[in-house]
């Protein structure tokens, strides 16, 4: 464990805190939900990996973009998605984030600049290179001009993108074109069953993004400080700079693939040596250990964490579902209708 | 005015360019070549690096950039050089751009135009000669444009831009030095089909480079004395059946010709529709003349061979007519 001092004041450092419970409280209800028939399809659990979505969008600002994948409960409620409405999504439900119409995978929100929820492996990269290419381009970006800063789209994906052509596409892409991309590459070791070593001649995946002659980074993604800390380096490169960032989060997932894996590709012992760096309990026994947390003020933010998931159960329970009347919308753009 | 489809394509894209700053063309050698089918030449010269973008070979890549751009606020003109290479960014275009309003509620719209050439007649074999625009007409989400008049290459862009969706552009390349005449003073009508020459005998429906082909089988059948209406489609998704079925409750004979292969083919929907919806006021079988089911042979006669041709079209409308 990272002894180090937690270099943040008090509010902050709880909210790190706190989102960290919130996605874990969220997922290992969603994870109960699912065996009772109320989530169903696909269900990615993130739990284990969180301190990389907290730590590093903690490290964004409102109007930057966020491309993310099929594992991406976490990101969005970071991003300031609603447990309400991510909830109500995964009960397939029209009051969720997209309608109903997206389910656990495909989590988006307009207001937030949430992108999905992207559930191609590798498919949301092009994405973040077209939405840094607007703003490369577009009137608005251009008026940012010397003294303002440019906005960053951040894109995660996962080990498992970087064997996909899309993946060295937008690497070169990003990089030729000095776009403002973060990308932001969760390595967990293990895309669905294959492990990294199993599937990359290279597995040094920093040296991947090297290649195309992007800077990087490669962090302790169990660490939610040093998470932070280096998003906040990267996004400062990438808004001083103008060029794109690679971030390599070393981290696992302490749950199953979906809820479908058995999990006979890798060793329990293997599972438990993780857990022991797991995010929540590191992070909280070094604040506890810096006197910024009681165990009581950490039994009242998880319940406080608690009260949200169940709040939110009630409210997606509660939720309508859309009449299959309305079944063809959102398939193309209604007329006099308004685009992104 | 007399110009050809190259030049109307150009005037169009020019335009497009000229009026809104949200529009750029990105694509392989769009910018110092000047467009693999010289459709943008001088356009870097005029407009610059930033609007004509000179992509790596990335199909995925830049198609999804496209996209990502569009979700950005820009106006995206994507030109890939042809349809065959478009396969390599299929997964953007099927899995992204068609799905993302309905996946993310009705959140998102992807304002994303693509160009591409298809078609054969070149000699070019098997890789570079297909007719893949049923493929994207499957796809609910995109709309697909095949114009096959000078008039349509020059009115087509304007509306497809405008177009909240994704609309992907057919340019057949046997098309671009087509002549014809283009008067243009606004932006044509992107959701109907249009009769390009009428008649009474028998329907002969067509779109994209199989045009050219049908007016002329049309000619010659007039020799024969019969008058043959010709259906330009336009419009491959969303299919006008409306002007379809006009045709052929006036003909109450059909002959639907497709440079597609024949198993799964565009002609098969078309024909479906005639089935469905005209069934009873057909006198004979609809007919089709669509590419033989081989991939695209180099040699020139083989190629001719497994195209559909005028004599084909007339041999199908002659059977239809019982003649």
């Amino acid at each position: 464990m990272n002894a180090s001092a937690v270099p943040y004041d008090k509010p902050f450092a709880l909210r790190l805190l706190k989102d960290m419970l919130r996605i874990r409280r969220m997922e290992e209800e969603a994870a109960e939900l699912y065996g009772a028939g109320k989530i169903r399809g696909f269900l990615h659990l993130y739990i284990g990996e969180e301190a990389v979505a907290v730590g590093a969008l903690h490290a964004l600002q409102p109007d930057d973009a966020i491309v993310a994948t099929y594992r991406e409960h976490g990101h969005a409620l970071v991003r300031g998605v609603s447990m309400n409405a991510i909830m109500a999504e995964m009960f397939g439900k029209q009051e969720g984030c997209s309608r109903g119409r997206g389910g656990s995978m495909h989590l988006f929100d307009a207001a937030t600049r949430f992108y999905g929820g992207n559930a191609i492996v590798g498919g949301g990269l092009p994405l973040a290179v077209g939405l840094a290419l607007a703003d490369q381009l577009s009137p608005e970006g251009i008026s940012y001009g010397a003294q303002h800063r440019r906005r960053v789209t951040a894109c995660f994906f996962g080990d498992g993108a970087v064997a996909e052509g899309a993946f060295h596409e937008s690497m070169n892409l990003a990089a030729l074109w000095r776009l403002p991309v973060l990308f932001c590459c969760e390595n967990n070791l293990y895309a669905m069953g294959t492990s990294l070593a199993r599937s990359e001649s290279q597995t040094d995946l920093c040296a991947k993004a090297a290649a195309y002659k992007v800077e990087t980074l490669k962090v302790d993604g169990m660490d939610v400080v040093a998470v932070h800390d280096a998003t906040r380096i990267g996004i400062a490169h990438v808004r001083d700079k103008g060029g794109p960032f690679f971030i390599e989060f070393q981290t696992f997932r302490f749950r199953a693939h979906s809820m479908y894996d058995p999990e006979l590709y890798r060793d329990k012992a293997e599972v438990e040596a993780w857990k022991q760096r797991g995010p929540l309990h590191s992070y909280s026994a070094r604040l506890k250990a810096q006197g910024m947390l009681t165990e009581d003020e950490f039994l009242a933010c998880d319940a406080e964490a608690q009260a949200e998931v169940d709040a939110s159960i009630a409210y997606a329970e509660a939720g309508a579902w859309e009449p299959v009347e309305d079944l063809m919308r959102d398939v193309l753009t209604p007329v006099g209708g308004t685009t992104s | 005015m007399k110009t050809s489809y190259r030049e109307a394509l150009r005037a169009a894209l020019r335009e497009a360019l000229q009026d809104d700053p949200r529009v750029f063309l990105m694509g392989e050698d769009v910018g110092r070549y000047g467009g693999s089918y010289a459709v943008s030449k001088g356009f870097l010269e005029e407009f610059g690096p930033e609007r004509i973008r000179d992509a790596p070979l990335s199909e995925l890549g830049f198609v999804g950039a496209g996209i990502g751009a569009a979700l950005g606020g820009m106006r995206p003109i994507v030109e890939v050089m042809t349809v065959n290479f478009s396969l390599l960014a299929l997964d953007q275009i099927v899995n992204t751009a068609s799905a993302l309003r309905h996946m993310s509620g009705g959140q998102f719209s992807v304002p994303l135009v693509i160009r591409m050439a298809s078609g054969a007649g070149r000699q070019l074999a098997a890789q570079h000669s297909h007719s893949l625009e049923c493929w994207y007409a499957h796809i609910p989400g995109i709309k697909v444009l095949a114009p096959a008049t000078v008039e349509d290459a020059r009115g087509m862009l304007a509306p497809a831009l405008a177009d909240p969706d994704p609309v992907i552009i057919f340019e057949h390349a046997q098309l671009y030095n087509l002549e014809g005449e283009s008067n243009h003073v606004a932006p044509v009508d992107i959701s109907a089909a249009r009769v390009r020459r009428t008649g009474s005998d028998v329907s002969l429906i067509t779109y994209g480079g199989s045009l050219p082909k049908a007016l002329q089988a049309a000619e010659l059948l007039a020799g024969m004395g019969i008058d043959a209406e010709v259906v330009d489609l336009r419009v491959l998704r969303p299919l006008d059946s409306q002007s379809i079925v006009a045709s052929v409750r006036k003909t109450h004979r059909a002959v639907v010709v497709d440079e597609g292969w024949r198993s799964g083919s565009l002609a098969a929907e078309v024909m479906a529709r005639i089935v469905e919806q005209a069934f009873f006021d057909l006198d004979a079988p609809p007919a089709r003349v669509c590419s033989e089911e081989v991939p695209m042979p180099y040699a020139r006669h083989l190629e001719e061979a497994a195209l559909p041709q005028a004599a084909k079209i007339v041999a199908a409308a002659r059977a239809v007519m019982g003649k």
